[in-house]
């Protein structure tokens, strides 16, 4: 097995890599490119948190190989930021939604609900249902069972791109201005400490 | 885990991917969609040495063609001119009518989508939500479903109660295999090492006839624990049934289709009084069966769901046949 050059544009930037042919595009993405937000769940397509668009459609990392890349368009969480790595609107509702709690899933949840909503209005379909949304991110898997605001999130972004404002799922209108840092507090609920508690030395034992 | 190392090759034709397997015997597999195959591989259920990727070597789409014996060879002429002819002389009867063709790499969110098969197979479009999730359909494909012969595939159930026939190409060319004749146990068909799925061919959806799909699953996107497809087709008259077909995955060692024999008693039925005998049949169908328990269900509680979705399946299609469109 020897291995192959393989050209494929992550993110809007051409990348080379050398792969084995069973290299997964995950292991390319995340071993071989560091891209820390192509995550390895569970190998079957099932848990969703390795999910990149391939020319535009969600598909599991995991389940494509490396050399079925080649030549194509890949878009990971990070290729979703905006200028100076401003949140994208739906990242932006995600985090105002408090619909990311551990993060592991967020960032394949992010992108299947954003190929949903783009589909549904390339579609004159409007936006999505709740329903929809369940039904398009039941291989999704969050382990924090926090599903409710991930839909939360993701209908008001729907309706907003629906609204036109902003434009679906591709500039991040919403943001502040390149180099500033993003407000990451909601103004009306200030999240619990970051800090962690202090911990008192273990007792001795007795 | 991880893949064990393989060799692969894209396969820029089906002729191709043909002559590459013929080389290779049994050490190769076929590569589509990939979306059962390299979980097999990941897991190390399976340990091929070499993938034929054949993604390369399909660029069509569904289309619409006439059926009757030539109807195959001219399938492939192009959509939009096939539908049309299809739509204004298509319907010339049963054996000589419109054939939808499914190239082997239809994806399944092709099937969800394509308005050729919501229009002519509306029961594979009504199937194709229940497969998997939408990285699954994004890349699963309808040749490769019929090819992993999984017991309790979505695609396969269709494929019988349509009564599809498989277009495969091997070294001596191309044959057709009728679906019926396809699946032959446990992720198993009866296609030679050497031959690969080009077509799906399914014969297009007809006046006075309905169809219905029904499945249970613990989570929506898992395997059927039993899924049942049907089809009910009534005389000229729209008063009597004509003919049903029934479909079952999960209930065998392979997608089974129901025994006409245990269809029987539907024939003549009076459309609106259908019932009893339904609820009969379906009681037949199940009674027929012999579920294995697996992990997901018991053989007891299988055959009793194979009762129910079977009956409300039939009384979906024939609600269907009648008119009713919900």
């Amino acid at each position: 097995m020897t291995r192959r050059r393989i050209a494929l544009c992550v993110n809007g930037s051409e990348r080379d890599a050398w792969v084995l042919p069973s290299d997964t595009l995950l292991d390319v993405l995340h071993d071989g490119l560091g891209l820390a937000e192509v995550r390895y769940g569970c190998g079957e397509g099932v848990c969703g948190t390795c999910t990149v668009l391939l020319d535009g459609e969600p598909v599991s990392g995991c389940l494509t190989l490396a050399v079925q890349a080649a030549g194509r368009e890949v878009t990971t969480l990070r290729g979703l930021a905006g200028p100076g790595g401003a949140l994208h609107p739906l990242q932006d509702r995600f985090l105002r939604r408090g619909a990311a709690q551990c993060g592991f899933c967020t960032p394949g949840m992010v992108l299947t609900s954003l190929d949903l909503v783009r589909r549904h209005l390339a579609r004159g379909l409007g936006p999505p249902s709740r329903d929809d949304i369940r039904y398009a991110l039941v291989g999704n898997l969050c382990r924090c069972t926090g599903y409710t605001k991930i839909i939360d999130a993701v209908a008001e972004y729907a309706a907003l791109a629906a609204a036109g404002t902003p434009p679906a799922g591709t500039s991040p209108a919403r943001t502040p201005p390149a180099r500033t840092p993003p407000a990451r507090t909601p103004p009306a609920r200030t999240p619990p400490a970051r800090t962690p508690p202090a911990r008192t030395p273990p007792a001795a034992a007795p | 885990m991880a893949a064990p190392a393989f060799d692969y090759a894209a396969a820029a034709s089906y002729d191709e991917a043909v002559r590459l397997l013929a080389a290779a015997g049994d050490e190769a597999k076929i590569l589509a969609g990939g979306q059962s195959l390299l979980p097999m591989l990941n897991l190390r259920l399976a340990r091929p040495a070499l993938l034929i990727d054949i993604n390369p070597a399909d660029q069509r789409q569904p289309s619409l063609a006439a059926g009757g014996a030539g109807g195959a060879a001219r399938a492939a002429a192009g959509g939009a001119a096939a539908a049309g002819r299809a739509a204004a002389g298509g319907q010339a009867g049963h054996d000589g009518g419109s054939l939808l063709r499914l190239p082997a790499l239809t994806r399944h969110r092709v099937l969800l989508e394509h308005d050729l098969v919501r229009r002519w197979c509306p029961l594979l479009a009504e199937a194709a939500r229940h497969v998997g999730n939408v990285r699954v359909r994004n890349r699963g494909t309808v040749g490769g479903s019929l090819a992993h012969a999984d017991p309790a595939s979505e695609i396969g159930c269709c494929a019988l109660a349509a009564g599809a026939r498989i277009v495969a190409r091997g070294p001596d060319g191309d044959r057709t295999v009728p679906a019926g004749e396809l699946f032959a146990g446990y992720w198993t068909t009866t296609l030679a090492a050497s031959e690969v799925i080009t077509d799906v061919l399914i014969p297009a959806a007809r006046p006075r006839q309905g169809w219905s799909f029904q499945e249970l699953a613990r989570r929506a996107s898992d395997f059927a624990i039993v899924a049942v497809a049907a089809l009910v087709e009534l005389d000229e008259r729209a008063e009597r049934i004509a003919a049903a077909r029934v479909a079952l995955a999960g209930v065998a060692d392979r997608v089974t289709l129901a025994a006409p024999g245990l269809l029987a008693g539907l024939a003549g039925a009076a459309a609106g009084r259908a019932g009893a005998d339904i609820d009969a049949v379906a009681a037949g169908i199940a009674g027929s069966l012999r579920p294995a328990s697996d992990v997901r269900a018991s053989g007891a509680y299988r055959r009793r769901l194979a009762r129910v979705l079977a009956g409300r399946a039939l009384r979906q299609a024939l609600a269907r046949a009648c008119g009713d469109v919900s």
